[in-house]
């Protein structure tokens, strides 16, 4: 059901606005509509995984073993005083930002997240130099060593952030989406943000907004199953997040975040409802984080058996490693691309403790973009 | 190579650390994710987990030990096929001493243009500044394809107060959006379009609702671009009715000039007249930078004239000088002018001739005119429809102390509403807000005439 940009009340509504018992009465038998909640989750669940070739894998494989070990070696450089203030590690969710990202268009689609950040910027393919010297606050840092680790951009990639107030980049993202449908120019905005944010006031107020106009906005939760130290059932009275768009009419779709495969062709159904102007999905990526919500929680409210077990079940990159290899990948294949990571992220480490810190001036530069 | 285990850094502000305990010992083998160490920080007990995978060479520091500093060396690793009696400590070297941390220099303020003069001949029209405001919009998105305007009732309604007047049959309901009553995913949105490459102008039916959507104002518009090093504009303009409206009580009337003014990467404007209103309505659409833009709604229905332009945009930053005087300055803004320019008039009739000073603009600051202005009479008022504590006055006080104390042959004086909520009843009310005698007694008594 195309509808026209322009159009900003174009969802079936009934003739009057104010509650009447024949109102209601009507409203009943409208909610009979084309409204399907589950009708993108049936698509998705005739066939889950995608089917990718070789090379396809290969390439989503690479960059979660990037993530990886790029934040890896974010938490050593932390530990080594070379990272300051907070720092929020993507290790475990690799899957979700690769699988996503991969299935949008670049230069036409616009991304944006909350704080923990390098993967998606790293599975959207910015530079591992201009982030790490980002981390540890250097003049070649992607925002010039102002940002830091939760506020990084690149709007050539059309990457809007790295935001660092939970919940704040949902209504931001449906802003870019606004963009795109004000624009025409056939463009939607991926909005990642975590299952603590799901709880934000701001998140809803989005959602109905969203809907009414009807934006070209995934709405991507990110349940990686504890806001800081709060477990979800902790937190929240509907802990599948995939249905909290139901009172907006936004279908949901639940996905394992953990297999890249599942996520990029969960994407896929998503991406193509929101193209054909259909309006906004709401995604939730069952996930898992590895490490602390950053680098000074010691974690104390879950065991470690629970981190290992899922290490040694469901780790993401194990998992398309095994896909891969049963697809005839050498194992030695397998060690060179590691390798090479490797090798990109030392040098990305090496780049990052080397180059200088802001010149003093920057101090004042970048305050405002006009000159009063 | 030997791998150097040091003793980390958990948390933000941790310098040194306790070795609560080892959990390997010389000689283990470990793989990555292992943990090696439980480290006390000044907030936790924390988990040292392995990066690597290789062999424990020797512990160096031992478990127990207090106030190990971040960066020591506590036990040495070999990697993959290393000998592990090789993998001793690399020597250390001195640390050079630290320099002085070169001092920055802060860029000198620059002369602020002056308005643009008025052609001779010029049409003049009275307006008032509702249609100003209207019309500062409307020329706008004319002009530019990328401005829209959204808010609650902008569109069907017409405006709140009916400041949006005719915009929807003009530009249809892609450009003039009718947003449910959410502040906070509204400017949130708005901020998230002006990322994005439009020009949105938010309308709050007033600012005091904006406090829900204060989070988007400061944190997503005000600091994006710094944050980004200059790479992500916020071209926002976020405007409505602001300050004491007419018996609508505490929370339906403050000024909040002081709370934006006070924000880095913000710019404020708070205009008085209709000129001031359309000017700087055009430029603050025009502006690369955040803008919140205050209005006062009890001078939405006054006329003043504008001058008939095909472009009538003024300069943000510069204040204007209403009335020319010898005797008294009067720095005010917004509806604070209005009292201000009766308060001259009155002082005339006492032989004070007051000088009349409209900021226009709250952030950037325009000190050159007030100190200038300063220098000239030697005595300031601040007169503002606000709050005294922290105000624009207490700022405008603190220039006038730091950098024209030699000018200054009385104390600065603030004439603002009283410190409390507004209050309803109309006797309070008329106690509580600053008006023109409070003003006239106070330019005397910097005058020694009261």
């Amino acid at each position: 059901m195309a509808r026209t940009p322009s159009s900003r009340s174009s969802k079936p509504k009934s003739a009057g606005t104010r509650k009447s018992p024949a109102k209601s009465a009507a409203k009943q038998a409208d909610s009979g509509d084309n409204f399907e909640l589950r009708s993108l989750q049936e698509a998705f669940e005739k066939d889950r995984r995608y089917k990718a070739d070789t090379e396809e894998l290969l390439g989503f494989y690479e960059k979660m073993l990037l993530i990886r070990r790029f934040e890896e070696k974010a938490g050593q450089l932390y530990g080594l005083g070379l990272i300051g203030g907070f720092c929020h590690l993507y290790i475990g969710q690799e899957a979700v930002a690769v699988g996503i990202q991969s299935a949008l268009e670049e230069g036409k689609d616009s991304v944006i997240t909350g704080y923990r950040d390098h993967g998606h910027m790293l599975a959207y393919g910015i530079d591992p130099k201009s982030i790490m010297a980002e981390l540890t606050g250097r003049e070649a840092g992607i925002s010039r060593g102002k940002g830091g680790s939760m506020h990084m951009f690149s709007t050539e990639k059309a990457f809007y952030g790295g935001h660092g107030i939970v919940g704040a980049q949902v209504p931001l993202g449906a802003g870019l989406a606004l963009a795109h449908q004000y624009r025409e120019d056939g463009g939607l905005c991926a909005a990642y943000f975590g299952d603590g944010a799901a709880n934000q006031g701001q998140v809803y107020e989005t959602f109905n907004m969203a809907s009414l106009w009807n934006l070209p906005i995934i709405f991507v939760v990110e349940n990686n199953q504890y806001a800081m130290g709060t477990s979800v059932k902790r937190s929240s009275a509907e802990t599948e997040f995939y249905r909290r768009g139901t009172a907006f009419r936004i279908p949901g779709m639940d996905v394992n975040g953990m297999d890249v495969l599942e996520v990029h062709q969960a994407a896929k159904v998503a991406v193509d409802h929101v193209r054909g102007g259909n309006g906004p999905v709401l995604m939730e990526l069952n996930t898992y984080r590895y490490r602390g919500h950053s680098m000074s929680d010691p974690a104390k409210y879950r065991t470690r058996e629970e981190v290992q077990g899922v290490r040694e079940k469901s780790d993401p990159i194990e998992h398309a490693k095994a896909d891969l290899q049963n697809m005839g990948v050498e194992e030695d294949k397998l060690k060179e691309i590691d390798k090479a990571i490797r090798a990109k992220v030392n040098e990305a480490a090496d780049f990052a403790e080397k180059s200088p810190e802001p010149e003093p001036a920057e101090l004042y530069t970048d305050v405002l973009v006009g000159d009063y | 190579m030997a791998i150097e285990l040091k003793m980390p850094a958990l948390s933000p502000t941790m310098e040194e650390g306790t070795l609560a305990k080892w959990l390997v010992k010389e000689g283990d083998e470990v793989s990555a994710g292992d943990v090696l160490a439980e480290i006390e920080t000044d907030k936790a007990t924390m988990e040292f987990e392995s990066i690597d995978e290789g062999t424990i060479g020797k512990i160096l520091v031992p478990e127990g030990a207090e106030n190990v500093a971040v960066g020591t060396v506590i036990a040495v690793m070999a990697g993959e096929g290393e000998d592990v009696s090789a993998a001793a400590p690399a020597v250390e070297e001195a640390p050079a001493a630290e320099a002085p941390a070169p001092a920055a220099e802060k860029p000198a303020a620059k002369e602020r243009p002056a308005d643009p003069e008025i052609p001779e001949g010029t049409n003049m029209a009275k307006l008032t500044v509702r249609e100003a405001l209207r019309d500062a919009m409307a020329e706008e998105m004319r002009l530019d394809e990328r401005v829209f305007v959204m808010g609650e009732e902008v569109a069907e309604y017409q405006g709140a107060y009916k400041v949006t007047q005719g915009l929807l049959e003009e530009f249809g309901p892609k450009r003039v959006i009718d947003t449910p009553i959410t502040e906070y995913g509204f400017a949130g949105i708005g901020a998230g379009a002006a990322m994005g490459g439009l020009r949105p102008v938010v309308e709050f039916m007033t600012f005091n609702f904006a406090m829900q959507a204060i989070d988007h104002i400061i944190n997503s518009a005000a600091k994006t671009n710094y944050m980004s090093g200059g790479q992500m504009r916020c071209p926002v303009v976020f405007r409505g009715p602001n300050g004491a409206a007419s018996r609508v009580a505490a929370q339906h009337s403050q000024n909040y000039g002081p709370w934006y003014a006070a924000v880095p990467g913000l710019i404020v404007i708070a205009p008085y007249d209709s000129s001031d209103a359309k000017g700087l309505l055009k430029a603050a659409i025009r502006c690369d930078d955040p803008v919140v833009f205050l209005e006062n709604e009890l001078v939405y229905g006054n006329s003043f004239e504008v001058a008939q332009l095909d472009d009538h945009v003024l300069p943000i930053g510069k204040a204007r000088i209403m009335r020319e005087g010898s005797d008294v300055t009067i720095v005010s803004y917004s509806i604070g002018v209005k009292f201000a320019l009766e308060a001259a008039e009155e002082l005339a009739g006492d032989g004070i001739d007051a000088e009349v000073i409209d900021l226009r603009t709250l952030r950037p600051l325009d000190t050159q005119t007030i100190l200038e202005s300063l220098a000239k009479t030697n005595r300031v008022v601040v007169a503002e429809e606000g709050f005294p504590v922290c105000s624009i006055a207490s700022e405008v006080i603190a220039v006038c102390m730091e950098q024209g104390f030699d000018d200054l042959d009385a104390p600065v004086l603030r004439v603002c509403n009283e410190d409390v909520p507004l209050p309803y009843a109309a006797n309070l009310e008329k106690l509580a807000l600053i008006d023109t005698p409070r003003i006239v007694q106070a330019a005397k008594k910097v005058c020694y005439k009261g």
